[in-house]
């Protein structure tokens, strides 16, 4: 892990200290641990501490401040709803309420099989596209009927998302 | 291609890729791969022209480019050297625009774009009406070069701003040069970019650093990541610009973590730069150094605010620091270093300011407002997405012009602008130019470019509700006018939404709003009471009918008015009856009601019934407690 301080910092380590390295690889660090295990495992978090110097007060601060982490493991589909201005503007929560019926659960909670944990987000960034919503990598955007069930379908049966092919 | 080694070699290098690139002749289709064009299938009609191509034995040059603006219309896409645009393509159409279009000549009408079934369609790119009306300068990139490839944007003048400030101007004259043509923060908060790099440069110390701020954190803007994503060179020239400027040798890029692929091009972008010595030590052999780096954001939109943002930087919580120190002096920066952060677009804008000269940015826009701002246009238009547009057009021409007015020729109600921070405009103000001042005279602001259109079928209240939830739940914690004023009036929001406001209400929102504003440590909580106080300014109507009447004009807050079966109009089909699920919907022998005691109002019979006549009206005013 301590090759992480030289790989996220670079040049720029020159000129700080090492514990003020130490902090401002947290993130990263994060980051790293929640891509590999799909969430924040005590046993990392304790590793990073020991790691880093860092007491464990510190890393649980700046660690539950974030959205973006989670500390209870996570569906193996990551569906987001865009709840973005654009996106509640065209119908973001009736996309998001047909979600919780199909698989009864509410936001913020994962399905018992670990299939799926459904969320909302902030903005994705494509209003153009409204209503929008993320499977994972996926992005699906002007969502109806249609594409509800195709993301349903998706997710219930572990597929990759590919949108209507009319080719041919 | 081997490392440059001074200017002259930039020079020369540039000349020959404009020569050699983007031949006039050449058969060519720059294709959209923005994230919404990718969303819609950008990348499996370049799988389809690829193998067309081969199949025909044609030779066909795809440019992959950055997002185009006109999001709605996706997968978008020109050809050369007809000049032909597509939109709403298909796969499927690939072999006829190739037969057509490519080898023919001729468009094909199809894919052509049309502002409805009945008009004739355009051609050219620039005839749109949604194109016409635009200047694009920080986005002059997005649609013609591949982010991901730094010849390109060499080719197409790039880095020439870098050249000439290296080859024959002073830091101080590239400084003077973007004080002069005032250029103002595109974030928000309009501060002009010269006067901070000046306040940067004074401070003393051997170490300091360039940032900027990618967090775009305003639910509805996408411009600062149509920048990252599809000309990452221009925020790259830009911040080098700058650091030359005011003395910085480090350089931190801070974009948000839900903009992977902003992220990924900015990377390769980094790296290429780096091969060919546009940055890091020594570059052009002129002794000026710059060392690149990105950090990720981790989810707060606090952390789009500037010491919440060097808290994140520096691995703590997103919580923001008193001022002074500020950003520029010692103490204020990262790690206590001096730092001068600007907005993604604001550095897209300064290449073209030091190659062209100030005189020529001056001559757009207004006088405290040159240049142009790229505006995030969403909600109930016709035409959703990206523009750019000369500071000073006026609203209606945003609105209907280049928005193509409202979606279902609906009435036009009120515009956001400015995201959860900003506030709303109403009819009356239609024909305001826009700029920095002009909106903040009537209570809003441009803030970073959000614009979201909304028609006579929006909630006012809900709306406001809306933003103030986001800003509540993205509140740091710190300062508690912010953590406790956000959360008082959330709740009474939410009571007037479902039917039990009271007397005071909007006075008691209004007390709170203040007092939020001047009691808020950082520009959150500053500008959180916004949305809330301009809705009650503008619309205290429709506060008052939540209250008072407990009726939402616009239909959209359940819960709420007296629903009412129109017999004249009804039709008795029935449907309404199978719809509601309380059982409130009940038969005489010619017609159907609504039994009062047991309608939910959930508004489920007024969505199917075919022809509309379920009427929501409003309560008999009731005595309410004073």
């Amino acid at each position: 892990m301590s090759l992480m301080l030289n790989e996220v910092f670079g040049e720029i380590g020159d000129v700080l200290s090492e514990e003020q390295k130490q902090r401002g690889v947290l993130i990263h660090a994060f980051q790293q641990i929640q891509e590999e295990h799909n969430y924040l495992p005590q046993e990392e978090i304790e590793k990073l501490s020991t790691e880093f110097n860092l007491p464990m007060s510190f890393i649980f601060s700046t660690a539950t401040f974030y959205k973006q982490f989670y500390f209870t493991p996570r569906g193996k589909k990551i569906v987001r709803i865009c709840t973005g201005t654009a996106c509640h503007v065209r119908g973001a929560t009736t996309v998001l309420n047909g979600l919780e019926d199909e698989f009864d659960i509410k936001e913020g909670e994962t399905t018992e099989d670990l299939a799926m944990t459904l969320e909302t987000v902030g903005c994705i960034g494509c209003c153009g596209l409204a209503p929008v919503a993320t499977v994972n990598e996926d992005i699906v955007g002007e969502i109806d009927g249609k594409k509800m069930d195709l993301m349903v379908d998706a997710i219930k049966n572990d597929k990759s998302l590919t949108s209507d092919d009319d080719d041919e | 291609m081997a490392k440059l080694n001074s200017v002259t070699e930039l020079k020369e290098l540039k000349e020959r890729l404009q020569a050699e690139t983007f031949k006039p002749d050449t058969l060519r289709a720059r294709v959209c791969c923005g994230t919404a064009c990718t969303a819609t299938g950008a990348h499996k009609l370049i799988d389809r022209f690829e193998k067309e191509a081969e199949a025909t034995g044609t030779e066909l040059e795809i440019v992959k480019t950055g997002c185009q603006g006109i999001c709605q219309k996706g997968p978008v896409l020109k050809v050369e050297p007809m000049n032909i645009f597509y939109q709403r393509t298909k796969p499927k159409n690939v072999p006829w625009i190739m037969n057509y279009s490519m080898l023919g000549n001729m468009p094909f009408r199809q894919a052509l774009y049309r502002d409805n079934i009945h008009s004739e369609p355009i051609a050219e790119m620039d005839e749109i009406p949604f194109y016409k009306k635009q200047k694009r300068l920080a986005l002059r990139n997005n649609g013609v070069v591949d982010p991901c490839n730094i010849e390109h944007y060499l080719a197409v003048g790039g880095y020439g701003g870098l050249a000439r400030a290296l080859e024959s101007m002073t830091p101080d004259d590239v400084l003077d040069e973007v004080d002069k043509a005032n250029l103002r923060g595109r974030g928000g908060a309009g501060f002009p970019a010269g006067k901070k790099w000046r306040h940067v440069k004074s401070s003393i110390n051997d170490v300091k650093f360039v940032m900027a701020n990618g967090d775009e954190g305003d639910p509805g803007a996408f411009m600062d990541r149509s920048i990252m994503e599809g000309d990452p060179h221009s925020l790259l020239e830009g911040m080098a610009l700058s650091a030359y400027a005011i003395g910085a040798e480090y350089g931190i890029i801070y974009v948000r973590h839900e903009y992977p692929l902003a992220v990924k091009h900015l990377q390769i972008a980094i790296k290429q730069a780096e091969e060919l010595g546009l940055l890091g030590k020594n570059i052009l052999g002129t002794g000026f150094n710059l060392v690149m780096s990105i950090r990720e954001g981790a989810g707060a939109f606090v952390c789009g605010e500037s010491t919440a943002l060097i808290a994140s930087v520096e691995g703590e919580r997103g919580f923001p620091r008193p001022r002074p120190p500020r950003l520029s002096e010692n103490e204020g920066g990262p790690w206590g270093y001096p730092a001068n952060l600007n907005n993604i677009e604001t550095y897209a804008c300064v290449p073209v300011i030091v190659e062209d000269g100030a005189d020529k940015f001056l001559s757009v826009g207004t006088k405290n407002s040159p240049g142009t701002k790229v505006f995030a246009l969403t909600g109930k238009v016709k035409n959703t997405g990206l523009v750019e547009v000369p500071m000073g057009i006026t609203l209606r021409e945003i609105i209907y012009d280049i928005g193509g007015g409202i979606l279902d020729d609906k009435e036009f109600k009120a515009v956001q602008t400015g995201g959860p921070s900003g506030g709303c405009l109403t009819k009356e103000h239609l024909d305001l130019s826009v700029d920095f001042d002009s909106l903040r005279e009537v209570g809003s602001m441009m803030g970073s470019g959000g614009m979201v259109v909304m028609d006579e079928e929006t909630c006012m209240v809900d709306v406001a509700k809306f933003f103030l939830s986001f800003t509540q739940s993205e509140s740091c914690g710190k300062c508690p006018p912010c953590r406790i004023g956000t959360s008082a009036m959330l709740d009474i929001l939410e009571r007037i939404t479902s039917g039990q406001g009271e007397h005071g209400d909007i006075e008691k929102l209004e007390e709170l709003g203040e007092n939020i504003i001047a009691g808020a440590l950082c520009g959150l909580g500053n500008s959180a009471p916004n949305p809330v106080l301009t809705t009650i300014k503008y619309f205290r109507e429709e506060y008052e009918e939540h209250i008072y009447d407990k009726y939402c004009r616009a239909t959209a807050c359940s819960g709420l008015g007296k629903f009412r079966i129109e017999n004249p109009e009804c039709i008795l089909c029935g449907l309404c009856v199978d719809a509601c699920a309380f059982g409130a919907i009940r038969e005489t022998r010619k017609t159907f009601y609504i039994d009062q005691d047991y309608c939910e109002k959930c508004k489920a019979c007024v969505s199917v019934c075919p022809t509309e006549a379920i009427k929501v009206e409003k309560h008999k005013r009731q005595e309410v407690n004073k």
